[in-house]
């Protein structure tokens, strides 16, 4: 794909890599998180179990959300950055669709779920349609 | 339901944002008390509040629940943007968007309709009938 840019701008690789900057920081984010949740277990049980303040202990003391929210900060800088030097209608649209996809791989390959024909439909459906909505 | 709160807190917490960031004066980094106080007035206190919600929602859907379930379902939240850019704003939405949405929601509804979680066997240990115990016991012998 050829993004035309303005002389002003950053060359096509640099804006790549900021763009990849995001969508790598964001995905290590959002696995970490999702192994997090998974490790604590279902919400809902635990605060049956021992009320809000019981459910908000769990999350707090499991290191790996920490990580996740780390990463997940980190993915925001990165985007502060890309928007600094790229315009909003190419970061927003390409980070946000990108990043369905790269989920859906790390999903399938570090948290081990069951990624069948029916959720890489969805996950490309969904991130042509983001793209689509927001250039 | 929890998964609508998450395609909802989203989008309207982000608009709040930033219609609360461009009623200010630009904000410099050699200021930064500034931007604390930004963080006090009403809009962005709302759509703080909002983001708040949509996260906790998020976690708790995390909990029950795929990634690749949860993920597609924020998508949602950009049609919801769209269309109430459309009712309530009275914005054009192009033909580009209107696919857009449509895309979006036919990709949820295909991932919703599925497992939410992926099926993990319990780890059993494995089952030794009386006929092989007794097997093992004339070997030790």
């Amino acid at each position: 794909m050829i993004i035309p840019l303005p002389a002003s701008q950053p060359g096509f690789w640099t804006s790549t890599a900021m763009i990849a900057a995001i969508v790598l920081t964001s995905t290590t984010g959002e696995v970490l998180t999702a192994a997090a949740m998974k490790s604590i277990g279902d919400l809902d049980e635990i605060r049956a179990h021992s009320g809000l303040k019981g459910a908000i202990r769990a999350v707090l003391t499991c290191p790996l959300f920490f990580a996740g929210v780390a990463f997940l900060a980190l993915a925001f800088f990165a985007l502060l950055l890309a928007l600094n030097h790229l315009p909003v209608s190419l970061v927003a649209p390409a980070s946000a669709s990108l990043t369905l996809v790269t989920n859906a791989i790390a999903a399938k390959i570090f948290l081990k779920e069951n990624v069948d024909r029916r959720r890489w439909a969805s996950a490309v459906l969904v991130c042509v349609g983001v793209y689509f909505l927001a250039h | 339901m929890i998964l609508g709160l998450v395609s909802l807190c989203a989008p309207l917490g982000d608009s709040c944002l930033s219609r609360g960031m461009t009623m200010l004066p630009a904000i410099s980094l050699a200021h930064p008390a500034t931007l604390i106080a930004a963080v006090f007035t009403p809009w962005i206190a709302m759509g703080i509040l909002l983001l708040i919600g949509f996260f906790a929602s998020y976690l708790t859907a995390l909990s029950w629940a795929d990634l690749t379930f949860v993920l597609p379902a924020t998508g949602l939240g950009n049609v919801v943007v769209a269309l109430l850019s459309r009712f309530w704003l009275h914005e054009a939405i192009s033909l580009q968007r209107w696919a857009g949405i449509v895309l979006i929601t036919v990709g949820v509804g295909f991932v919703a309709q599925g497992p939410s979680l992926t099926e993990r066997p319990a780890v059993e240990p494995p089952v030794t009938t009386d006929a092989e115990q007794q097997a093992i016991e004339e070997q030790v012998r």
